[in-house]
C-alpha cells in the first residue's frame, strides 16, 4: 500500500515519532503508489495546509530540528554547538515558524522538498573545508623539477639532476637508472658527481616524457593518487606502498626486452 | 539413492581467470621500442607479437606500408622479433590495431 510504505520513509526521516503525524500521512494520502517520496511531500503538503495548518507548521519545524545541529558546526564553534541543540529541542514545538524563517544557506531550505544527492554533498564539502582545509580534495601538487640535461661530446648525454629528482621522489637512483636505460633502448651509468651519463643523444623532453611514465607506474599511489609511497623488494617483487592511505600493490619489473646490436659487429 | 556429488578432478586450468585478467605478467604484451643507431637514425623493434602470425607477411606489409627496410630477427629467449629503420612506433601501434592484431591497450610504447 502506498500510505504504509510512505509512513515507513517518513518514521525513518524523522528520529523522533510523532504519533499525530502518521494520523495526519493516513488522512491525507490519495496519491499514486509509484510517486517517489521527495514529490509526496510535497504535493501532500500542498494538500494538506489548508486543512490542518498546525501539524503542518510542526512538522516544518521537526524538519529543521533535523538539520539544525549539524548546520550549527559548520556556522560556529563546536563550544556552541550543544547549546544551539539544546534551544532547538525546546522550542521546535511552539516555534516551529520561526526557524523557517532564517536565512537561505541551502537550496533546499523553506521548501518541504527532499535534499538531493549532489546538495548534500557539496553542503559535506563545504564544512570540510571550513574546519579542516587540509582534507577536502585540492592538495599541493608535487612540482618536479625539469631535468638538466647536457651533451658530453656527440654521442652521449648527460643528466644533470639526476640525483635531485630520485630524491623528491623517493627512489632509489639505481631503480631509476634501470627504468630510464631500458626505455631509451642504451646504456649508462653514473658519473663522479652522481650525474647520469646516458649513451645516444637525448632532449631534456625525452626524459621528462620517461620520468613521467615511471611516476605513474612506480610512485603515484593508484588509490589516492599520491606520490608518497615506498618502493620495497620483499622476496624478489616489488611493492609499492602508500604512506598516505596505506594501500599496498605490486609493480612490475623492469625488463629491459629486446636491444638490437647497433654498431660496427665484431667477427 | 546416494547422491553422486563427488567433485571429478578434471583438467583444471587454475590459471584460465588470470589470463583473461589484466593483472601484470600474465597478458601478452606487444611492446614496440626504439633504439638509438648512430647520427639521426633509429631503430624500431616490435616484440611480443603472436606466435601464429607469419611475421614475414606482416613485415612485408610493414615494410611497404612505411616505406623502410626492416627484418625479423630471431632471438634466443624472445623469440622472434621485427626490426624495422627509422623511428615507425606510432605507424606500427596504428597498423596493429587497425589490422586487429592486437587491441589497443596490448600495445606498448617504449622510448621517449
Amino acid at each position: 500500500m502506498a500510505d504504509e510504505n510512505i509512513e515507513m520513509k517518513e518514521e525513518q526521516e524523522l528520529a523522533p515519532f510523532d504519533p499525530t503525524k502518521k494520523k495526519k500521512k493516513k488522512k491525507v494520502v490519495i496519491q499514486d503508489p509509484v510517486e517517489d517520496v521527495a514529490e509526496s511531500s510535497q504535493t501532500d503538503k500542498s494538500d494538506s495546509l489548508p486543512v490542518n495548518d498546525g501539524l503542518e507548521s510542526s512538522f516544518a519545524g521537526m524538519k529543521k530540528k533535523k538539520k539544525k545541529p549539524v548546520e550549527s558546526i559548520s556556522l560556529n564553534d563546536e563550544t556552541v554547538d550543544a547549546g544551539e541543540d539544546l534551544d532547538d529541542h525546546v522550542n521546535d514545538d511552539e516555534e516551529g515558524e520561526e526557524i523557517v524563517q532564517q536565512q537561505q544557506r541551502y537550496p533546499w531550505e523553506g521548501s518541504e522538498r527532499d535534499y538531493i544527492y549532489d546538495e548534500l554533498l557539496g553542503r559535506v564539502f563545504n564544512i570540510l573545508r571550513e574546519n579542516n582545509p587540509e582534507l577536502a580534495g585540492d592538495r599541493r601538487r608535487t612540482v618536479m623539477r625539469p631535468p638538466q640535461v647536457l651533451r658530453e661530446g656527440t654521442k652521449k648525454t648527460v643528466f644533470v639532476n639526476f640525483m635531485d629528482l630520485c630524491k623528491t621522489m623517493h627512489r632509489q637512483p639505481d631503480h631509476v637508472m634501470l627504468f630510464l636505460l631500458a626505455e631509451l633502448g642504451t646504456s649508462g651509468s653514473l658519473d663522479g658527481q652522481q650525474r647520469l651519463v646516458v649513451k645516444g643523444r637525448f632532449a631534456p623532453k625525452n626524459f621528462e616524457g620517461i620520468l613521467r611514465r615511471y611516476i605513474t607506474e612506480y610512485v603515484i599511489c593508484l588509490g589516492c593518487k599520491s606520490p608518497d609511497t615506498i618502493l620495497s623488494k620483499e622476496n624478489r617483487l616489488f611493492f609499492l606502498r602508500c604512506e598516505k592511505c596505506g594501500s599496498q600493490r605490486s609493480v612490475a619489473q623492469i625488463k629491459a626486452g629486446f636491444v638490437a646490436r647497433v654498431g660496427r659487429r665484431k667477427t | 539413492m546416494v547422491e553422486l556429488d563427488i567433485q571429478i578432478p578434471s583438467a583444471f586450468d587454475p590459471f584460465a581467470e588470470a589470463k583473461d585478467s589484466d593483472a601484470p605478467g600474465t597478458q601478452e604484451n606487444i611492446h614496440i621500442r626504439i633504439q638509438q643507431r648512430n647520427g639521426k637514425k633509429s631503430l624500431t623493434t616490435v616484440q611480443g607479437l603472436k606466435k601464429e602470425y607469419s611475421y614475414e607477411r606482416i613485415l612485408k606489409d610493414l615494410k611497404k606500408d612505411f616505406c623502410c627496410n626492416g627484418n625479423v630477427v630471431q632471438d634466443k629467449e624472445l623469440g622472434k622479433i621485427i626490426q624495422l629503420q627509422g623511428d615507425q612506433r606510432k605507424k606500427v601501434s596504428h597498423f596493429l590495431v587497425q589490422t586487429g592484431i592486437a587491441k589497443k591497450d596490448q600495445i606498448k610504447i617504449h622510448g621517449f
